[in-house]
This record gives structure tokens, C-alpha cells and sequence, in this order.
């Protein structure tokens, strides 16, 4: 007992107070900002692995993007990656950065369905389903819930069970043998409910899009409330991402 | 000769492996089994124009080799198995009956694998996997998953208990299948590949990258600088140090030790947030590349770093003193979930699952790669077997990868200034690549066409052979010790299913 209350001590504080306002530390790469220079587009196309950068105009879409960096070392004039974190955003073109853009993103709050703050403003229950995601969406979701970043101070959690769910959150492009229980999962959750994409194998495939052990039709058939970038997504991205879900008033 | 005897991480023309007739293919290979310095780090089979090339690759861990050989046999042609000379082949052989149709009368288990796309048998499908079935009134089954109660990868474990004692538990994977190695194929850009390798089992980037860059480099014939190599093996160590705090966060919940799960659990954050530091992704994602090294270390980094490990140390050590010590926790621990030295041997563990029986298997000292032979490292082994011991070996290996961290900082190598341009992958040509992950040991072969391209790639992560530990591990354990089974071992579903 003495021993576990000298390590509680010894521990002292350990959440971020201000998870909406914290800086991350290094080089996270997070908000691409992309020039108006005159360089070598098809270059720039031809490197990206996921075909994330289009030209003409230029574009970069964070939804395909694996943030691997090599754009931005290929060429430091025309892309760099700032630290803002801040990369959820409820429509799919709002995840296209294009060339001279540099405000934060966000949600359209008039796309935001009224329920979603009635019913969830003060409280989300989330169901995770792993659709052949690769374990470090997973691992960083359930970083969202350590003593660090502690979302459940917000009443946002993750729950056992469909049933006791609000919505899904999915990691993984959705390979084929988990697409009937992604349905079954998504079935078993009571309305109103959300679906979140956490994670660039989620939103579009990744760098599995095309495989032809992928079964994405789930995502045809459904609204998507949220879509939070990253490879993996970081655990301050999805947790601002969700705030702004749920505490947005239209 | 029947094999041919290759290093760790050398390419051979794939004319030099030797093609035997299938009885003498499968004397040689179950021979080997018998000495305990050997196992089958890889066996498979590669389509070749109307006939079936099986490849398969034992390593020697007393010379530090790898005998390789291989058998031409009809595309579905009825043979007896290995498995039924010994069991450390029974998922290989699974695999290659699953995917080109192959026949064993003689396998004892010869269920589906993981339901790829590309299967032989179409009619076989996820949600019709045979299940053994005891058929008895008094034991019942319980069901759990493909989707479990944490945020964890999908997989579906049956149980035959006998009120609360497992009998048994068969383990239904392939959910995860993602066709990973049909697009290293397709998929023709370096950085594609190097990307994909990263994502085999994301919990192990580093491990699974490393394997890769390795076998490419290999290809090229290509020897990488000395900071290329003390950047993979410090960030392998650095991804071992991470997970294995997160693994004892999670046995500690599994226990209801509450402390022990909130500190472990935020004393991963700082290695993790350390590599955010260095190459940007908490995950090492976008670190480890063919030729290059997009973020050097700097003196600046292993100062911070070290820094780092001596505050890690002193909180890891407080709390590790005390879990190791509570007796709620040791009662959960010690006899639990037991794993013999022999079952070990018999279904060819590998990886913490292999040393916590005292078998001896880690390639960074039997095929050391990067600079472990540098290192001079000496496996930790335990001989129980149990979750006990699987937790022991995580603490001990962390305080290992501590001093193995500091003994490297205390030579960095400048970054390289005239960084060799990495040539073209050898045409016709055989490579294997083993690498000491996290997990345990990590194998990629791949072979490339006239023109230097892939036209095979075989990935084979530690979980392959680990899964059959858990399932052996509970039986006769109580339903409820599960969880922390589950977690002393903590395989990778992806990583199997690919
Ligand atoms: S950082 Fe994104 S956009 Fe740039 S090359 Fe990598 S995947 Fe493509």
C-alpha cells in the first residue's frame, strides 16, 4: 500500500489539461501547406505511394495520404507538414488540401445531422470495429483512453458491446472477411447512431486500396459523420475531432 | 546435396536451390527437426507453369545458416505431410493445401487458414469454418468474437469448457486478410513496398520494414552504411521497449491491478512520443527505408534520448519492483496459462513464446542482422512457461534494451555524406530475410524474374507459429485466466492473416 502510494506520488500529473490547445512534441507530421511554386507537379504525382497528390491544380488528399513525409522532402518548397493536429472534418472534399490553402479545417456544422448533439452532446458511447486494420489505429484509440489524454473526461468511451454503443468507429480498409461482422456490428447499435473513419486504411483503402481482398460496399450505404485522418490517426486528432462532433449546435 | 546453406539476408540465384524428389524433400527437412537447433522459419509454395515449386527454408540457429530447398510437384497432386513427422509444420502445410489444393490424408488438422482471396477452394468460407465439435452432453462451447469486447483486431476464438475449465479452444483466423502479399506484386514502387512492409502489422513497423529494407538491400547488393543500420536496430529496440510496457500495462489490467495498468500504460507515451520526435509518427511509420534515411540521428537526439531512458528507468524499475511483488498479482501469474519446453519444441515457437520455455530462439544471436553482432547479444530465457514468465521476459528484456540502447549511443556514426545510389534488385535470385522483432522472428523471402521484379514475396510474422502456444496454454485453465493469457502472448492478427 505505502509502495503504490509513493508511485502514485512519484507519477504526479500525468493528463494533458488542455487536450484542444496542447502542443505536440517534434515533427509530428499533421496540415500539409502546399506553395504556389512552379515546380515539377508530375514528379511530386508520380512519387506518392497512394496517389494522394493530383496536379492541375495541385492537391493533396489527406484521406489517401500514409503522411510518410516524402513528398515534403522531395520537395520542401512546394509541401511541408505543419504540427496542427487538427484534421477531422465531416465531408470527404474537405480532406483535399489544395495548393495555396493554409486555414485550419474542420466541420460543416450544417452538415452535422441535429441529433448527434441532442443525444450525444454530453455523453458518446463508441463501438471500435477493426476491419483488417493493422494495429496501430487500435493502438493509438486506446491511447485516446490512458491517463494522458483521458477521453473519458468528456464522456466519450469505448464500449464492449454494440448494444450499449452510439456509433462505430472503424480502423482498417474493411477486407472482405470482416465485412458481413461490420454489418452485423453496425446492425446491433440502436439509432441514432454515427460512423466514424479513424485512420487513412479506412477512409480510402490506404495503401490497400485495389486489393482484391477488400470488400468496401459498407461504405456505400451510409452517411459518414466523421472522417479523421492519419497513419495511424493520433490520439489529439480524434479526440478533437469528436468534440467538435458532438458539441457543435446547428 | 539436397539443401543449399545461405546466411541471413543473402540473395542466391534461384537455380542454386537444389529440386529433390518429394520423398527426399520431406527427409531432409524432417530430419533437420530432429536436432533442436533447427526449425522452419518458412515453407511454401510458388506456382510455377503447371506444376507446384515447394520452397522450404530450416534454419541451422548453432551456425547461424539456413538451409534452403525445394520440390516440384503437380498442382494437385495427393502427398504425404511433414506435419506427420512433426507438428511445427502443420500451419505451413494447412497454408499450402488452402492455397493451391494440395492434398495431406496424413495431416492430422488440416482446417483453413486464413480464407484468402486467392484460395483453391472457393466453397470454403469465413463463416463456415469447421469447428471441432466434442459432441458430448455435458461440455458446452462458448463463442467469442470475430469483434471483441477492446479495441483489438478481429479473430474468433471457440472454447469447449467443462463448467469453468477450458478443454480446449480452437483459434479462427483470416479475418484481417488484406492480400498483403499479392500486392508487394502489384504494387511496383520501392516506396509502395516499403510502405506496405509497414503495414503488415502496424504494431510492428519497425520489425516488419527492417525485414524488408534488408531483403531489398540484399537484392541490389547493396551494403547499407553504418547509420542506417544503427538506426534500424535502435529503433527495433525502441519499438521493444514500447510494446512490452504496453504489454505489461494490459496484463496488469487483465489482473485488476489498476496502478500497475495506468503506469505502464502512460510510460509508453514518452518512447513513443520520442520517435514522433525523431522521424514524426509515434508508430515509427515513414523511419525505416531502402538506401536512405530520411532522419538522421543527431548527437542532439541521443542526448535527449538518453535523458529520456534514465527518468523511464527509475519509474519503470519503482513500478516493476512493486507488481512483481503484490501477491494478487503473482497468484494470477505464476502457474497460469503453462506452455511446456516440449509442446514448445513440437509446434516450433518462436520469439518471447519460444524463450519463456528455455528454447533458445532469437535472431539477433543466431542470425544477428544490422549490429547485433555487435551487441553480442544473449537471449533471456525462462523455463516455466507460464503468464509469470511471459511477463518476466518483457520486464527483463526492457531493462536489456535500456543498456543495449545506451551502449549505442555511445558511438553514433556520422550521417553518411556520399550515400551509395541503390542499384537494381538481381535478376533470377533467392533472398531471406530474418529479423528479431518485438514478437520474435520475423522471416520475408522473395523471388524476382528475368527482369530483377518480385515474382513471389512470402511474409511469415512470429504470430504464425505462436498462435497454437495460446491455444495450447489455457487448456485446463479456468475460462476467466483467458484474458491474461491471451495477453501474456499477444499475437498479431494481421501479422497472421496478412
Ligand atoms: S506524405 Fe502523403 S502525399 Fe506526400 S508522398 Fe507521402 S503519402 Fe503522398
Amino acid at each position: 500500500m505505502i509502495e503504490d502510494i509513493k508511485i502514485v506520488m512519484h507519477q504526479g500529473k500525468q493528463f494533458i489539461p488542455d487536450v484542444t490547445a496542447a502542443k505536440v512534441p517534434g515533427i509530428f507530421r499533421g496540415r500539409p501547406v502546399i506553395s504556389q511554386a512552379d515546380v515539377d507537379e508530375q514528379a511530386l504525382v508520380e512519387l506518392c505511394p497512394t496517389g494522394a497528390i493530383r496536379s492541375n491544380p495541385f492537391s493533396l488528399d489527406l484521406g489517401k495520404c500514409t503522411f510518410c513525409g516524402e513528398c515534403a522532402f522531395a520537395n520542401p518548397e512546394k509541401v511541408k507538414f505543419t504540427s496542427d493536429y487538427k484534421l477531422a472534418t465531416n465531408e470527404r472534399e474537405n480532406l483535399i488540401i489544395k495548393a495555396g490553402e493554409d486555414k485550419p479545417m474542420g466541420l460543416n456544422p450544417d452538415k452535422i445531422r441535429k441529433e448527434i448533439h441532442e443525444y450525444f452532446g454530453g455523453s458518446l458511447k463508441l463501438r471500435q470495429i477493426s476491419a483488417a486494420g493493422d494495429n496501430s489505429c487500435e493502438l493509438e484509440l486506446n491511447a485516446c483512453g490512458n491517463v494522458n489524454f483521458d477521453m473519458g473526461r468528456f464522456g466519450i468511451e469505448f464500449v464492449a458491446s454494440p448494444r450499449h454503443a452510439d456509433g462505430i468507429v472503424i480502423t482498417g480498409p474493411i477486407s472482405e472477411n470482416m465485412a458481413q461482422p461490420t454489418q452485423i456490428c453496425y446492425d446491433a447499435v440502436p439509432d441514432p447512431k454515427i460512423i466514424i473513419l479513424a485512420g487513412t486504411d479506412a477512409i480510402s483503402g490506404g495503401i490497400l486500396a485495389g486489393s482484391k481482398a477488400l470488400n468496401r460496399t459498407f461504405l456505400d450505404k451510409y452517411p459518414i459523420d466523421l472522417y479523421v485522418p492519419g497513419n495511424p490517426v493520433h490520439p489529439l486528432t480524434f479526440i478533437n475531432g469528436v468534440l467538435e462532433l458532438i458539441k457543435s449546435r446547428r | 546435396m539436397e539443401t543449399v546453406v545461405i546466411k541471413n539476408n543473402q540473395n542466391i540465384p534461384l537455380a542454386s536451390i537444389p529440386v529433390s524428389d518429394y520423398e527426399k524433400f520431406l527427409l531432409v527437412n524432417t530430419s533437420f527437426v530432429k536436432e533442436s537447433s533447427f526449425h522452419c522459419v518458412s515453407y511454401y509454395g510458388v506456382a510455377v507453369p503447371e506444376k507446384l515449386r515447394l520452397i522450404c527454408c530450416m534454419a541451422d540457429d548453432d551456425h547461424g545458416t539456413i538451409h534452403v530447398s525445394s520440390s516440384l510437384v503437380d498442382r494437385q497432386a495427393t502427398l504425404p505431410s511433414f506435419t506427420a513427422h512433426h507438428l511445427s509444420f502443420e500451419k505451413f502445410e494447412r497454408e499450402i493445401h488452402e492455397n493451391f489444393g494440395i492434398a495431406y490424408p496424413d495431416h492430422p488438422w488440416l482446417k483453413p487458414v486464413r480464407f484468402p482471396f486467392n484460395r483453391a477452394n472457393h466453397q470454403s468460407t469465413i463463416a463456415h469454418y469447421p469447428f471441432f465439435n466434442s459432441a458430448s452432453e455435458e461440455l458446452h462451447e462458448v463463442g467469442v468474437g470475430p469483434i471483441h469486447a477492446g479495441v483489438i483486431e478481429p479473430g474468433h476464438f471457440r472454447f469447449i469448457c467443462n463448467g469453468e475449465q477450458i478443454m480446449h479452444m480452437e483459434i479462427q483466423l483470416g479475418f484481417q486478410h488484406r492480400g498483403i502479399e499479392s500486392l508487394f506484386l502489384e504494387k511496383k514502387k520501392l516506396l509502395q513496398r516499403a510502405t506496405l512492409a509497414e503495414t503488415i502489422a502496424g504494431d510492428t513497423a519497425v520489425g516488419h520494414t527492417t525485414a524488408f529494407v534488408n531483403l531489398w538491400e540484399s537484392l541490389c547488393n547493396y551494403t547499407p552504411d553504418e547509420d542506417l543500420q544503427f538506426a534500424r536496430t535502435l529503433a527495433l529496440e525502441l519499438e521493444r521497449i514500447a510494446m512490452h510496457t504496453a504489454d505489461l500495462s494490459a496484463l496488469c489490467t487483465d489482473v485488476a491491478y489498476q496502478l500497475g495498468s495506468a503506469v505502464y500504460g502512460r510510460l509508453r507515451t514518452p518512447i513513443i512520443n520520442y520517435m514522433q520526435i525523431w522521424c514524426g509518427n509515434r508508430l515509427s511509420k515513414g523511419l525505416i527505408r531502402p538506401g536512405k534515411l530520411n532522419f538522421p540521428f543527431t548527437r542532439d537526439l541521443g542526448d535527449q534520448l538518453s535523458r529520456l531512458l534514465d527518468v523511464y528507468e527509475k519509474d519503470f524499475n519503482e513500478v516493476s519492483d512493486n507488481t512483481f511483488r503484490l501477491p494478487s498479482v503473482l497468484s494470477r501469474f505464476e502457474k497460469t496459462g503453462v506452455v511446456t519446453h516440449g509442446q514448445i519444441t513440437e509446434i516450433g515457437a518462436v520469439g518471447m513464446a519460444a524463450r519463456m520455455s528455455n528454447v533458445r530462439r532469437d535472431v539477433r544471436a543466431t542470425h544477428p542482422h544490422d549490429l547485433y553482432a555487435k551487441l553480442e547479444h544473449v537471449p533471456i530465457l525462462k523455463h516455466h512457461g507460464d503468464v509469470y514468465s511471459r511477463a518476466q521476459i518483457r520486464r527483463e528484456e526492457i531493462n536489456q534494451s535500456i543498456g543495449y540502447i545506451r551502449s549505442l549511443l555511445r558511438d553514433i556514426p556520422g550521417e553518411s555524406k556520399n550515400r551509395k545510389p541503390l542499384g537494381l534488385p538481381k535478376a533470377n535470385a533467392f533472398c531471406i530475410s530474418l529479423t528479431e522483432g518485438w514478437r520474435g522472428e520475423i522471416c520475408h523471402c522473395a523471388i524476382t524474374d528475368e527482369h530483377g521484379e518480385f515474382v513471389h514475396y512470402k511474409i511469415k510474422d512470429p504470430s504464425h507459429h505462436n498462435w497454437l502456444a495460446l491455444g495450447l496454454s489455457v487448456r485446463n485453465n479456468e475460462i476467466s485466466d483467458f484474458p491474461v493469457c491471451n495477453k501474456s502472448f499477444n499475437l498479431s492478427y494481421c501479422g497472421h492473416d496478412l
